[in-house]
């Protein structure tokens, strides 16, 4: 079975001619689906540049990404919106909720992207909240939550439509402590149970604890292990 | 509320949860949508009063003489053209009709002008309409004359049996029409045709319209050709034509018409400045949210939607707003000697205007968040 997502040689190039700037260099990595993989590296390292060719939302200057066996180096950018819509769910630093929406509309909001309408679309986003344990917050706003809540909201958003791949910026880093550890919780519960892959960008040192694996970005290069991530991790560390 | 068939309303949810800005968005399409509509109705209203003589005459045919452009102004022509006329076949009647300006001497001794309007009592052609007070057939009396009640403060006139002066002859009130409405300051005072004669010091046999009916099955326009084959020195024109002819020339003509016109385009465009401006400001403060719409794998169209089912929310609202101000404007209009009309295919199209209008104005919008990298979410 071939890895959830493959990134092979991906280089990426912001600009051209002597102010170019390499953020990605020959940057090769697999992940497979149940495992929580943990990104890790200073600001400017290049993470977030990977987290975007990964999910779709940034096209690879060279190499090639495959999601579930689909390139996504080189595809047209009408294209790309069905692969995000299919098999990738986004968490994000900033929680990215709509403000004006209650938190099942939020959780609701992939689905009708997707054209699911309907009462049976409602309970899914319901029970995608009460995974989350908020089934009693449904017609809350976003104003009306705390960060760990608003974060919740935003993994169950990005879990209604069941994606094989979730990609999370920073999940940890607008939250306490506890509210942090239980996201990590719950995103590692959510890769185990489902067998998702889930792609971890954080400074957040606990995240270690709730990872298989943990790679490093420095200067657009990737290192493999834990070890080589240490090091960044004593300046980093909450 | 206007929704398209979703699970999530978010256009509406984000109009609702910018109320202040929904509300100068709305305020915006309203007096644009009021300023338009009144100026349109304005120029309509003054369109039909240009040539409210000619639609109400009951003739199909009018007949007047050669080079005359516009009611008000016409030459006169001897009365034995009538049975020249009389003489075409197809033609059952043609009876003398006089319309001139005037000069009316109120009981205070101010002058007003006035539009004066003699008609064949026989006939039944050419009389008023609406007549409130009085008869029609008490113009067969002495000096008699019909005035619109809406212009008799103007004409220093209040009740039947008050007198006036038409051109220094003497005038007496025999009834009140009610909203017979002049385009110009002058407003129409019937009288005899006989009598028009003598205010407006005509000879006897001179007469400056023949109004015309023609027999059952008589093509009008046909009629009206052969009418000017036949008779040497006059033009014969369908009602029709003619009132299309009066009300080009005072509408167009004189430029009235196109001051009235651009008034209405300039609050049209007023309209679609506020609309783009608040639409915009409003999708720049949810570009994060459009961005991540993108992010979740919607496609521009759907976003598109969202930010036109914004625009037609707001065009529905501010619509239904500014055109009950408009019909309620309109209606107090009646009370006056200037009508806004608010016919019902100008409502209808209005309401498309606006609705275009409004999406026109969120063209702007949807070009930035066309032109928007998705990866904006990451930014924290």
């Amino acid at each position: 079975m071939p890895p959830a997502i493959a990134v092979s040689r991906v280089s990426k190039t912001y600009g051209t001619g002597p102010t170019a700037v390499r953020a990605l260099i020959d940057v090769s990595l697999d992940v497979e689906g149940g495992e929580v993989l943990l990104m890790m590296g200073p600001s400017g390292s290049g993470k977030t540049t990977l987290l975007s060719i990964m999910g779709g939302i940034l096209d690879a200057s060279s190499g090639s990404v495959r999601v579930r066996g689909e390139e996504l180096v080189g595809l047209p950018e009408r294209e790309r919106p069905r692969i995000r819509r299919l098999h990738i769910g986004f968490v994000f630093q900033g929680f990215n909720l709509f403000p004006a929406l209650t938190a099942l509309e939020n959780v609701a909001l992939p689905l009708d992207v997707r054209g699911e309408r309907g009462p049976q679309a409602r309970e899914r986003a319901r029970v995608a909240l009460e995974r989350v344990g908020l089934g009693d917050k449904i017609a809350s706003h976003p104003a009306d939550l705390s960060g760990g809540q608003k974060q919740r909201v935003a993994i169950a958003r990005a879990l209604v439509g069941d994606p094989s791949i979730v990609l999370a910026d920073e999940p940890t880093a607008a939250l306490d402590s506890v509210s942090g550890r239980a996201v990590l919780e719950l995103l590692r519960d959510l890769a185990r149970s489902a067998g998702r892959a889930i792609v971890l960008v954080t400074h957040d040192a606990r995240a270690i604890a709730y990872a298989d694996r943990v790679v490093s970005i420095e200067d657009g290069r990737l290192r493999e292990g834990a070890h080589e991530a240490a090091p960044l991790l004593a300046g980093a560390t909450h | 509320m206007f929704t398209v068939n979703r699970l999530v309303p978010l256009a509406w949810r984000n109009l609702r949860h910018d109320r202040v800005r929904f509300a100068v968005t709305l305020t915006g399409i309203v007096f644009s949508v009021l300023l338009s509509a009144i100026q349109l109705g304005l120029f309509v209203g003054f369109t039909r009063a240009t040539s409210e003589v000619i639609s109400h005459s009951g003739a199909d045919i009018w007949v007047r003489s050669r080079g005359v452009t516009h009611l008000e102004t016409a030459a006169p022509f001897l009365e034995r053209r009538r049975h020249q006329v009389l003489q075409v076949p197809g033609v059952v009647s043609a009876d003398p009709h006089i319309v001139r300006f005037g000069n009316w001497t109120r009981p205070d001794g101010a002058l007003e002008g006035i539009l004066v309007v003699g008609i064949d009592l026989e006939s039944g052609l050419g009389r008023p309409w609406n007549v409130v007070r009085g008869r029609v057939a008490d113009l067969d009396q002495d000096d008699a004359v019909i005035v619109d009640e809406l212009y008799a403060t103007k004409l220093g006139i209040a009740a039947i049996g008050d007198t006036a002066e038409i051109n220094g002859v003497r005038a007496r009130i025999v009834g009140f029409t009610r909203g017979i409405r002049s385009f110009t300051t002058a407003p129409p005072v019937f009288t005899r045709h006989a009598q028009a004669q003598r205010y407006l010091g005509m000879a006897t046999a001179q007469t400056l319209y023949l109004l015309v009916r023609a027999a059952p099955g008589v093509e009008a326009a046909e009629l009206a050709h052969r009418i000017e084959l036949a008779v040497p020195g006059i033009t014969a024109q369908t009602t029709d034509d003619w009132r299309g002819a009066q009300q080009y020339y005072w509408m167009f003509g004189t430029g009235a018409g196109v001051t009235v016109l651009i008034a209405a385009g300039l609050g049209l465009l007023v309209g679609v400045v506020v609309v783009a401006q608040t639409i915009y400001a409003a999708t720049v403060d949810h570009i994060r949210e459009f961005g991540t719409l993108k992010a979740m794998g919607a496609t521009n169209g759907y976003i598109y939607r969202v930010i036109i089912e914004q625009a037609v929310i707001s065009a529905v609202g501010g619509y239904a707003i500014g055109m009950a101000m408009a019909h309620t404007a309109s209606a107090l209009s009646q009370r006056g000697t200037t009508a806004i009309l608010l016919p019902w295919p100008l409502t209808v199209a209005l309401f498309g205007i606006t609705v275009g209008m409004c999406v026109l104005a969120s063209i702007v919008s949807i070009h930035k968040v066309t032109r928007l990298d998705p990866a904006i979410v990451f930014k924290g």
